[in-house]
């Protein structure tokens, strides 16, 4: 059991470190920072002092060995474009994302479960159909068309909810959130629906497609044998069984959909990680984009390996049969 | 957000559809004889998807027959019939039937040709994810030992990154490692070729999965015993099993693959202006979207949105008719 | 006793005067596409970043509404007959947001800071140029050589406090190797009309006034408020629904749209950025070309084809929707005496392709063309009329189109010059005839000579550079001015590019908003007055 999870969590460290390489190999394509860093009329004397003061004519390997030497204590550089230490700006930037992933998530759960249940209950029913198929609509146009076009329709056109930012934001230590503001509120609307429609989506057919087979198992069929009132059954015992699988998927979407909202930061100027991350990118600002890279592999190998851990506490055998189909 | 359908258990998967019997009956022979047929008969939704996804097929196809102009060569664009409306309205022009955009490209003609490049670059990169998922899960599950622990943690680090992260770092890199002198073409290939390798995991596992429980099987040992060597075991012996969820895998993946590639082109990793997919153009047509010029976005839109959503419904149908559970 | 409506009414009055006193606040919310990063004024020379510093630091000169240079820090200055020695007499009595005075140590130091390395902004003062304090508001700028530009671009020289910057350990730009950050890039401290209230970089940046500022204020703002929006339709949206009062840029199709609407208008004009096309004229052989072992480009009849292929009033209407000033010269009009005396060779598709069959290519010949997408008004869509233009010359254009990093890193002299035709917009950063004439059409055959370093093409005329070296020293205008029309001449006779438009700036403003729209895209909201 312990060796287990020692195993899992040097494989999890690992797999950060080859990460690591991955990114920083590839932000060595990603285009010449220096362009970014001066003006476009500057003299090649003064671009060539700027490389060579950002080692940039150093071996990869140097450069790599000298970039994670910081890393592990915690100083990711200073942001080529903000003149910034790199932590400062992610941890500026982190609670914003985070607050909209919660609130993506949190909406994806509501209503993926809700129209789960119903489509499972009322399986032949016309409302159950068109939920099947808006659903898949959800997944089926881009998500900064949807964006754009919730922009469009309820900036604009109706002038009910703002456009961009998060509206006014609280200042919590060092979290700031937008929870407790009126406008603050306003403003996670519409980026939290784009966000969360893919995963509500799969919530509901997930919802539905479990309600379905525990509502066939024996052991529904006994409690319904029992008299025990439908709502009951549905509720307290169906609903219960299917929650165990929603759960675990939400844990492991959390990291996607941290990564999936730079598209939807992009579309509705939210400030954070996402769109500090497509602005690097844009910039080649390689502190930024590789200390982005990083946070999200590690929040990814995190969920996973406590999932991981989870499991094995929990029951052996779900391990087997839900992480890994053998 | 390809992890969510990864995450979630495929029904049908190795287990169940792999246990039935063994491969001894052809693949198509078994699916008109099977209940699969039976319930896309059954379902009026399923056949109507399977029409529009065919039609939009044949269109794509026809795509050079059909348009009244080759959006793609840019001797036939004429600035001056440029955002045209659509015929209906009061200032369309014959032969624009959908309207023209900014350049004087013919919507509808773009469209189709976007479709092609759209399903192209789909398909390709599907099949570049199933080739390379079901070699590497073979491998693994067959091999076993060292080889497939290696393969495995190549997958976890893989499923650390989001789908469209891995595109969007393959492409730069391959762009810039290729250098200046990118032209349409290879660019389609870099898109397949990023699209393919963010996608392998799921068809690794999957088919990984059901060779070790095939592999230990009478009729795998016999075949062994009588001298077949492993990879004609593996092949003919093992594949047919995992194809049914490697279908449904497939087949969801070719809607996100597609759904993928729209997204790349937002973030300005797609298919260039001058040769655009159904993404290049939705992207284009954004930003018309305020300016009254509905026509340049609405039809590429439509026309993805109708394609993905066709075919994630073949591919739901397909999950729930492989599925002995849900029938 | 009091009668009740009595009461009320000053109950009333009470709470008018309570809230209205907040009311009259006036916050003006401005939106740009690209991001306030540093606040150090002599971190990135780009027109947003000056703007925005301009509203807080300013320089010993300042650009008016028109763009003529105006005393601001230096009241006044002279002269010496040799050109060699320029005084610099101060403003007295301005103080610094801190508190303290301005005085010539301040132009000392910040003449020091400004030619440190990790400053952007090494070329406002020649290297060789010698600052000397003659008094606490007295200065002399002692030079090699004469130089009668010398301070054409210090409107955007900022003037730093000496004392506050030692204070805070910013005695020289951060660079951007730094593992520190810089004091001076989170905060401000200069003379202008605004102070910072707050900085969040990228985010938010609030502005207030300067209630101690030494000129008479122009604007009626108390606060502004500024936030970056990358996406074009959020910016047009953000503006559309009066969340934002003032938007640059407005890209050119949602002109209609927002004039249309009840809250905002677009105000146009004129930039000073010219839109041109370049070739590899010193490679003998294309990088990317079908045709081999010669450079088809090297030929002027090819040249010419190419300028006469190119339709610019289509892609005026067209691309630009009208806005866009078609032009013969490599440099603004406005900049110039002598605009009028250039024009474009007609347009001549017939005649481009009998060149092309005198120069050998009956047929024409293939071409990669190298174009940024995120950089220039509708800068894709240019080359992509461009690519269709020369289609109907036989030319086959192949396009790669690229977001300015990779661009930049491809055509630009650290990337080698990796092109053969491209596509280029410049503004001459002194707004002065000069800095075309060295930069990008002098030689740049010499490499320990900064001429020609964004002639990315290389083309190349002695006759022209030894009139620019005359035109750097020369102190009498008229004879400058001939001179450089003799060098616009030259290089017009050689095809050595092909100019195309200037673009027009596209400012969405509130109509509750009155502002002034300088030719130079600095968004400057120092003279927006506001409706309260």
């Amino acid at each position: 059991m312990l060796a287990f999870i020692i195993r899992r969590a040097l494989q999890s460290i690992g797999v950060l470190l080859a990460v690591g390489i991955i990114a920083f190999a590839m932000f060595r394509f990603a285009g010449d920072p220096v362009n970014q860093i001066v003006s476009i009329d500057t003299p090649a004397a003064e671009r060539e002092q700027v490389r060579r003061s950002l080692g940039l004519d150093d071996p990869v390997p140097l450069q790599f060995a000298r970039y994670v030497s910081r890393a592990l204590t915690g100083e990711f550089g200073v942001s080529y474009q903000f003149r910034q230490p790199v932590a400062d700006l992610l941890g500026e930037r982190m609670p914003a994302t985070l607050e909209l992933a919660i609130c993506a998530t949190v909406f994806s759960l509501v209503f993926g479960i809700l129209m789960g249940v119903f489509s499972a209950l009322k399986r032949e029913s016309f409302l159950a159909k068109v939920f099947q198929t808006v659903s898949l609509i959800g997944i089926s146009l881009p998500t900064f068309l949807i964006g754009i076009l919730l922009i469009y329709l309820f900036s604009v056109s109706l002038g009910w909810l703002p456009s961009y930012g998060r509206g006014d934001t609280v200042r919590l230590g060092w979290w700031t959130t937008g929870l407790l503001t009126w406008t603050g509120l306003q403003a996670l609307i519409m980026p939290s629906v784009t966000l969360g429609l893919f995963q509500m989506t799969l919530i509901m057919r997930l919802v539905r497609a479990e309600m379905l087979e525990v509502l066939r198992t024996d052991y529904i069929r006994f409690a319904r044998a029992r008299g025990i009132r439908t709502r009951a059954i549905h509720f307290g015992h169906a609903l219960k069984n299917t929650l165990v699988p929603v759960i675990t998927i939400v844990g492991l979407q959390f990291g996607s959909v941290i990564a999936f909202a730079i598209i939807t930061e992009t579309v509705f100027q939210w400030p954070g990680m996402g769109l500090l991350f497509v602005q690097a990118v844009q910039n080649v600002d390689i502190p930024i984009m590789a200390a982005y890279l990083m946070l999200v592999a590690l929040i990814f190998v995190t969920i996973n390996l406590v999932v991981d851990i989870l499991y094995t506490v929990v029951d052996p055998r779900l391990r087997a049969t839900i992480r890994q189909p053998a | 957000m390809t992890e969510g359908i990864q995450a979630a258990p495929v029904p049908g998967a190795p287990t169940a559809a792999s246990k039935a019997e063994p491969a001894t009956l052809s693949w198509v022979g078994r699916f008109f004889d099977s209940d699969v047929w039976a319930s896309f008969r059954r379902s009026k939704l399923t056949m109507t998807a399977a029409f529009v996804t065919l039609l939009f097929f044949v269109l794509a196809i026809a795509a050079g027959l059909i348009s009244p102009q080759n959006p793609f060569d840019p001797a036939q664009l004429e600035l001056l019939n440029s955002r045209l409306p659509p015929l209906w309205e009061a200032e369309g022009q014959r032969p624009y039937l959908l309207g023209t955009d900014e350049q004087g490209r013919d919507i509808l003609s773009a469209v189709l040709y976007g479709l092609r490049i759209s399903l192209l670059v789909g398909f390709m990169g599907v099949a570049f994810s199933a080739l390379l998922g079901i070699t590497l899960g073979l491998v693994a599950g067959y091999v076993g030992g060292a080889v497939d622990t290696l393969i495995m943690r190549v997958a976890d680090v893989q499923l650390t990154f989001p789908a469209i992260l891995i595109a969007l770092l393959v492409d730069g890199v391959v762009k810039s490692a290729l250098g200046g002198s990118l032209d349409a073409g290879t660019m389609l290939s870099v898109l397949v070729f990023s699209i393919g390798l963010s996608f392998w995991v799921q068809y690794a596992r999957t088919v990984r999965g059901s060779v070790m429980v095939e592999k230990n099987k009478d009729y795998v040992a016999a075949a062994r015993l009588i001298g077949l060597p492993a990879p004609v075991i593996m092949v003919r012996h093992v594949l047919p099993n995992v194809l049914g969820p490697v279908l449904v895998i497939a087949t969801i993946n070719l809607a996100l693959a597609i759904i993928t590639e729209a997204t790349l082109s937002f973030l300005g990793s797609g298919m260039p202006e001058t040769m655009p997919s159904l993404g290049t153009l939705i992207r284009i047509g954004n930003n018309y979207l305020f300016s009254g010029e509905w026509w340049i976005v609405a039809f590429p839109g439509i026309a993805l949105a109708v394609l993905v959503l066709a075919i994630n419904l073949l591919g739901d149908w397909l999950r729930d008719a492989l599925n002995p559970r849900l029938r | 006793m009091l009668n009740r409506p009595t009461l009320l009414a000053a109950a009333a009055a009470t709470l008018l005067a309570s809230t209205a006193l907040p009311a009259m606040a006036v916050t003006l919310r401005y939106s740009n596409q690209g991001d306030l990063k540093s606040l150090d004024p002599y971190t990135l020379n780009e027109t947003t970043t000056l703007a925005h510093h301009g509203h807080v630091y300013e320089g010993l000169t300042r650009r008016g509404k028109d763009l003529k240079i105006e005393p601001a820090l230096a009241e006044r200055w002279e002269t010496s007959p040799d050109g060699l020695t320029w005084r610099f007499f101060l403003r007295k009595g301005v103080k610094f947001h801190n508190g303290n005075a301005f005085t010539a140590d301040d132009v000392v130091f910040s003449a020091t800071r400004v030619r440190a390395q990790g400053s952007n902004f090494q070329t406002r003062i020649p290297t060789t140029a010698e600052f000397v304090k003659v008094d606490d508001h007295t200065v002399d700028v002692k030079l090699k050589t004469p130089n009668p530009i010398l301070n054409y671009q210090w409107d955007t020289w900022y003037i730093m406090d000496k004392e506050w910057s030692e204070a805070n350990n910013s005695t020289s730009p951060t660079p951007a190797s730094a593992t520190t950050p810089s004091y001076a890039a989170l905060n401000a401290n200069g003379t202008g009309p605004f102070t910072i209230d707050s900085h969040q970089p990228g985010v938010r940046t609030v502005f207030k006034k300067n209630a101690n500022w030494w000129d008479k204020a122009d604007h009626n703002l108390d606060e502004i408020v500024f936030t970056p929006i990358g996406s074009d339709a959020t910016r047009v949206a953000a503006l559309l629904s009066g969340e934002v009062d003032v938007v640059e840029p407005v890209p050119l199709q949602d002109i209609q749209r927002v004039n249309s609407s009840p809250n905002a208008q677009v105000l146009t004009g004129p930039e000073l950025r010219t839109i041109f096309l370049g070739f590899d004229q010193t490679r003998d052989e294309l990088l990317f070309s079908n045709v081999k072992g010669k450079n088809p480009f090297k030929d002027v009849k090819v040249r010419q084809a190419f300028y006469q292929a190119i339709d610019i009033e289509t892609i005026k209407t067209r691309v630009m929707r009208g806005l866009a000033t078609p032009t013969a010269l490599m440099i603004a009009p406005e900049l110039v005496t002598f605009s009028k005396e250039f024009e474009r060779p007609k347009y001549d598709p017939e005649g481009a392709k009998k060149l092309l069959a005198e120069a050998g290519y009956p047929n024409g010949f293939e071409v990669g063309m190298d174009c940024p997408n995120d950089r220039y008004v509708n800068d894709e869509a240019i080359c992509q009329a461009v690519v269709g233009m020369l289609a109907r010359a036989g030319i086959k254009v192949n396009l790669m189109a690229q977001p300015k990093a990779q661009y930049f890193a491809k055509v630009l002299k650290p990337g080698n010059y990796n092109t053969s035709f491209y596509l280029l917009g410049w503004t001459p950063g002194t707004l002065d005839a000069h800095n075309v004439l060295h930069d990008i059409q002098g030689c740049r055959d010499n490499p320990q000579s900064s001429r020609g370093e964004s002639n990315l093409g290389g083309y190349c005329n002695k006759q022209h550079d030894e009139l620019t070296d005359k035109i750097l020293v020369e102190t009498d205008k008229a004879k400058r001015d001939e001179m450089m029309k003799q060098a616009f001449k030259l290089a017009t006779n050689d095809f050595s590019y092909i100019p195309l438009h200037q673009q027009a700036l596209a400012w969405g403003v509130s109509k509750k908003v009155k502002l002034v729209q300088r030719a130079d895209n600095q968004v400057l909201l120092y003279w927006a007055r506001k409706e309260p």
